[in-house]
Parts: structure tokens; sequence; C-alpha cells
């Protein structure tokens, strides 16, 4: 499966999702340019984490507005796979590729700590190697992930099943003390209508190796590359 | 023309800082407190003269990118 991996002017997990899609799991990836106007021949576009555009006004606000995220959202609108990874996840909010938005943590501190995460359903592309209600172990990093909605919002994506994960505790309980930073109904990440485009604040590249303490991440992208797979399998013959 | 433009957290959504900062307030012994909130204030120096005109470019500036209305409301003031 082919992964174009976009960078903006402050994205620091652009690497990292780099080495683990084309080092550890050894598919074809490259760097996106924020200024290119086309993302080249890429079956799933990752928008990664860290900063953009310093995140002035608002996170994610103006990276919006560039040629890439253009492309991205033309990519996404044929049917294209999409992930967006903690400001990555911003970013599609503001672009209104995804509902909602992402506000500072009720602390208001910056909070970097592994997390677990319930999957609420195996039925994504981007989740589709999970058990139902498997816990995942993998590390947030964020100011401002405080996932807000207006409640029609979010019921909306709880009756069409587009709440893909929660934060929750070591057992995968959904409480309020398993909520690290006020999520409205501890959404940790969300999918579009058509499924294609997935936005989560915790970094599954973050936690693909043995050595990172953690290997639940890969259990997403080998979803990603299992829908590829799938995809690319022509359907059996018919006897 | 010199437009003010005011961007506020919407009533639903939480304002930890605007918590944090009554918290403070209270804690020098400021009484009577009742809420406190934070928002943005954006100045916009503008070519032209026609209010109307101009407050329909900046609605549509405030709409698509100086506020998100998922999250905000905003006010503009042109004089």
């Amino acid at each position: 499966m082919k992964f174009g991996v976009l960078q903006f002017p402050g994205s620091n997990c652009d690497q990292d999702a780099y080495h683990v899609l084309a080092n550890v799991f050894g598919q074809p990836t490259r760097y996106i340019w924020h200024k290119d106007a086309t993302l080249g021949d890429v079956d799933c576009v990752v928008v990664p984490g860290g900063f953009s555009y310093g995140d002035y006004l608002r996170t994610g606000a103006i990276a919006r507005f560039s040629p890439a995220m253009k492309a991205v959202a033309d990519h996404a609108q044929a049917g294209g796979l999409v992930i967006g990874i903690c400001n990555g996840f911003q970013i599609l909010c503001e672009a209104h590729l995804l509902p909602g938005a992402l506000v500072r943590n009720k602390s208001l501190k910056f909070i970097c700590e592994h997390v677990h995460l319930r999957v609420e359903t195996t039925e994504s592309p981007f989740t589709n190697a999970c058990r139902p209600g498997q816990v995942l172990r993998i590390p947030i990093a964020h100011g401002e992930g405080c996932y807000f909605a207006e409640p029609a919002v979010v019921d909306q994506l709880q009756r069409e099943n587009r709440i893909l994960i929660r934060y929750c505790t070591t057992d995968g309980k959904i409480t309020a003390a398993a909520n690290p930073n006020g999520s409205v109904d501890n959404i940790a990440g969300i999918c579009n209508e058509g499924r294609n485009v997935f936005g989560l604040m915790p970094h599954p590249e973050r936690a693909s190796e043995a050595i990172l303490g953690s290997e639940d991440g890969r259990r997403i992208f080998e979803s990603i590359l299992w829908t590829g797979a799938a995809a690319e399998t022509p359907a059996p013959a018919r006897r | 023309m010199k437009a003010k433009i005011i961007v506020m957290p919407k009533k639903t959504v939480l304002d930890p800082q605007g918590k944090t900062v009554k918290h403070a307030l209270e804690s020098m012994s400021f009484k009577g407190i009742k809420d406190v909130r934070i928002g943005k204030f954006i100045e916009v120096e503008l070519a032209g003269r026609n209010k109307a005109a101009l407050k329909k470019k900046l609605d549509d500036a405030c709409h698509r990118l100086l506020s998100n209305p998922v999250i905000e409301d905003y006010e503009i003031v042109i004089r």
C-alpha cells in the first residue's frame, strides 16, 4: 500500500510516521510538502502530529488552507484513506473533513503519557484488525485534545457507529477518571460518514515497536494494510 | 477604517482558562465574580468606506478563518 505523509512547517511526528510505515511495515512511503497541490500516487494519506504554521489563531486553522490540504480533501472525497494523528486530527476538523473541534485540555496541562483506548467498532478501515472492545495502550501528547461537538453531533456519531476509539481504564471501562483531557463522551477518535477519514489524538506511530514500550499502535496500521490488501485481491471466480 | 473583532468560546464549550483566572481573582480576594471567560481580540485595518460591504467581507472571514463556528461566537465592530 502506498502512503503519503504530509509535512507542514512545524510537523514533528512526520518522521516517526514515515519510519513506522517504511521501515517497520516495509510499505512504499513518501513525504508530501504542504505546498504541493497534488498528492501523487498514494492510497493512504497521513496527516501527522506536531504543529502547523505555529498553530496560530487555533490549532490547524491555517494548515487547513494549504494546497496539500485541498488535495487531501479531493482524495477523501474520492474515497481515499486519510488518517490524521493529533495535530492531524485538529487539522481534519478545521478542514471540515471531520465534525467537531479540539479545544484546550480541561486541566490546561500538556499531557504526555500512555493511555488506554477501547476499540468501539471494528467496522472501519482503521480498526478492522482489532477485536471488538480490545484495549490498546498508546501514548498521547497534546495540550489541545479535548474533543468537543454539540450533543446532536455526538448522538449522530454514536448512532452511525463513527466513534472508533474511546479513552478507558486498563480493563476497558469508560470512566471520567480515564478521560485525560475532558473530551465529550471520552472520545479519542472518530471517522467521517464515508468511514475513510479517521482522526485520533493518540499516537499509534509511537507505539509500533517493542523498544518503545508498546506495539498496540500496530493494530491501527495493520487495519489499514488489511483494508488495502482486501481492495487489491480480486473477488474469487464463481463456479 | 478599523474593525474590532471579538471571538469568544461558546457557552456550551468548556473554558478552563476562564475558570482558572476566576479562581486566581478569588484568591486575590476579588469579591462577587460570577464568571470569567477568555476569548480573542482581533484588530483589522481596512481599505474602503462602505461599512456594510466591509462588514459582509469580515463576516465571511470570521466564519471561515478568524473563528471556528463549532466552538466560538464572534462580534464585529467597525468604525
